[in-house]
């Protein structure tokens, strides 16, 4: 800052008499930054202080549902002992979700950058489509896509692959709900940096006497990182505090995370701390679990 | 697999087209290039030159025709099966690779032993040695291509194809980079095929340069044999300048055709006419032209003209001089005389040259 600051200086001092206009100009700066910095403390970190406020509450004794302000931790032990079944549940389905979506967006994805040659611009367009239609909608419909009497179910009892002839109420729906929810996160960000990638690149592997399934292991696949790291923080982040899904398509006992919030917020009466305590564990796991993996597979160079 | 791979020898192109729908790039090609020499596939952009590198390379299969390497018939195999490296335009660096990496990329995919000391060693071969740790993004467009040039070369390809690999570059690294890339070719003595739209670049640097038009070679030669005789109109006037004029036969008189050219008559050697009766287009380099105030003596092909335009260059004045017929010819003169011509715009000259230095081309075409 303070570099900065003397560099902005040294050429006004040396032609003398613009010496304000350093100043003024660090303040313009400032001036373009304040809506953004308002509306982050207005609508971010307000909610959040108000939120850490809440989840340290204590009861008062013989008043159920009042809460006096204090600092105490009892509500997290709660939510890390009592709801940590949700928490595991929530991070499996949301990771097998994020699996299972990279699984078909990759190939989806590749086959827009590199094969669609003039549907291109259509397949982008259907990959989009359904965030015309509303969300809650969109997981109604697969409410009946996967009941017992749709033919999905029909199929799959078929061909014997469906023991208990139900998918719906089950996890494998919450699953596909999420994967199907969450796919157009992961295909947006491969595609972009597919698309961004020079095709002499990946050429060069094969003129580098690399077959074609090594120069995707060595050249396409890395060199696409930044989109499958964008994709898949875009898909599990949001898929680990969804709700809807397993409201909608999920089992009545064995819910996520997602559902205790809501649940704690909207219907318990005086569930406000547990479900602020609960949200604050759920934010910092995802952030510990984002910082290892970006960790792990990020790549500055490439962003 | 590895066939193809130690194929060793000539690289011949045998009737090779290649259509991409309607569009013909490149029309019956046919091609030898000797072992060890430096090639150059000249043309403008869309010629079918980037094709027919790319056919050789494995990028692109040809529609008909044979590409073979030695005895080895090579069509039909993919790039990867091929001992041939390609130095892409856009140099296509691995983005997320070292340098280092990036070059001992080939080595390791064939699984040599120590791809590490090669990459290395082509890295000093190409002076590159300081940057071996550096991404591709964090070197200079120059630096990018010698990185490009020894991870193409670190193989020891039987072929090296340069696909105008000096185009992005400023004039200054362009010539450097000439100097530098005839010297690692005299140094590792692979055969190089260089395509480029640059004629410049193509004469000082290939031992043989081809110059192609509309999917077809036009001619094939030395640089001085295809600056001093060029055998059809597209040549003379792409490779370097020409002052051509139509003109027909209308006598032989010995070794000499008799031409009229616009109303002159002038006399070309039988050999250096590629036409033997009939009409052509008549052409000599303006270097070959002399310019002076009074009619020369027994040269025996002289037109009277009109200065137009006087340009002092250094090393040689140049001239715009117009001919009778309304045409517009070039000349350069050496400034060798201690006094000078001292020529104006509007003075009547004489223009002379040695029947030996003018060629005639095919009227039509090009």
């Amino acid at each position: 800052m303070s570099a900065l600051a003397q560099a902005a200086v040294a050429p006004a001092a040396a032609e003398g008499t613009e010496n304000q206009r350093p100043t003024r100009r660090g303040w313009v700066a400032y001036l373009l930054l304040l809506p953004g910095v308002l509306w982050l403390v207005v609508f971010f970190l307000l909610p959040l202080v108000q939120l850490a406020a809440v989840s340290l509450q204590s009861r008062y004794p013989g008043f159920p549902g009042y809460y006096y302000r204090d600092v105490n931790l009892e509500w997290y032990a709660t939510a890390l002992t009592d709801y940590a079944p949700h928490f595991a549940r929530s991070f499996l389905y949301a990771g097998l979700a994020t699996l299972l979506a990279f699984l078909i967006s990759y190939p989806l994805a590749y086959a827009m950058a590199f094969k669609a040659g003039r549907w291109r611009n259509l397949m982008l367009i259907c990959v989009i489509a359904p965030f015309f239609t509303s969300f809650i909608l969109r997981t109604f419909a697969w409410s009946q896509i996967l009941a017992d009497e749709g033919w999905v179910v029909r199929l799959l009892e078929t061909l014997q692959l469906v023991p208990g002839g139900q998918l719906i109420n089950t996890p494998v729906a919450v699953v596909a709900g999420l994967t199907y929810n969450f796919l157009p996160f992961m295909v947006l960000p491969i595609y972009a940096s597919l698309e961004r990638a020079d095709p002499r690149v990946i050429e060069a592997g094969g003129d580098l006497y690399a077959s074609g399934l090594t120069t995707f292991r060595t050249v396409t696949l890395p060199m696409s990182m930044p989109g499958v790291l964008a994709g898949t923080l875009l898909t599990f982040i949001p898929a680990a505090g969804d709700f809807v899904n397993m409201e909608l398509l999920g089992p009545q006992r064995g819910k996520m995370v997602g559902n205790v919030i809501n649940d704690q917020f909207l219907t318990v009466p005086g569930g406000y701390p547990l479900a602020a305590a609960l949200s604050f564990t759920l934010m910092a796991a995802i952030l510990v679990m984002v910082f290892l993996y970006v960790r792990r597979f990020g790549t500055e160079e490439l962003v | 697999m590895s066939g193809f791979r130690d194929a060793r020898g000539d690289l011949r192109l045998e009737d090779v087209t290649k259509r991409f729908g309607d569009f013909t790039a490149v029309d019956d090609l046919t091609l030898h290039v000797p072992r060890g020499s430096f090639f150059a596939l000249l043309g403008p952009s869309g010629c079918g030159k980037t094709t027919t590198l790319r056919m050789v390379a494995g990028l692109e299969q040809p529609t008909a025709g044979r590409v073979l390497i030695g005895d080895t018939d090579v069509t039909g195999s993919r790039s990867y099966e091929r001992p041939v490296n390609t130095v892409f335009q856009s140099y296509a660096l691995f983005p997320h690779m070292n340098v280092r990496d990036n070059v001992a990329y080939g080595p390791k995919r064939r699984k040599v032993a120590d791809a590490g000391r090669l990459a290395e060693e082509a890295l000093a071969l190409v002076q590159m040695s300081e940057f071996a740790g550096r991404r591709p993004t964090q070197l200079s467009g120059g630096q990018q291509q010698r990185v490009a040039l020894a991870r193409a070369l670190v193989n020891q390809p039987e072929v090296l194809l340069l696909d105008e690999p000096l185009g992005a570059l400023d004039l200054k690294l362009r010539r450097e980079m000439q100097v530098e890339l005839k010297r690692i070719q005299t140094e590792v003595g692979l055969t190089f095929i260089h395509v480029t739209h640059d004629q410049e670049e193509a004469m000082t640097m290939a031992d043989t340069v081809a110059v192609m038009n509309r999917g077809r070679i036009e001619q094939q030669g030395s640089p001085e044999a295809l600056y001093d005789l060029p055998r059809t109109r597209f040549v003379a006037n792409f490779l370097g300048q020409a002052n051509t004029g139509p003109g027909s036969v209308e006598d032989v008189d010995g070794d000499h055709l008799v031409v009229d050219v616009l109303g002159t008559r002038v006399r070309i050697r039988k050999d250096r006419s590629a036409v033997p009766d009939g009409d052509l287009l008549f052409g000599v380099r303006p270097e070959k032209v002399q310019v002076s105030r009074s009619r020369p003596q027994g040269a025996g092909n002289d037109v009277r003209g009109v200065v137009k335009d006087v340009s002092f260059l250094g090393v040689a004045t140049s001239y715009l001089v117009e001919m009778p017929s309304g045409a517009t010819w070039s000349c350069y003169e050496q400034n060798l005389d201690v006094d000078p011509i001292d020529l104006r715009p509007g003075d009547q000259v004489w223009l002379t040259w040695n029947p030996s230095h003018a060629f005639a081309v095919p009227a039509e075409s090009g």
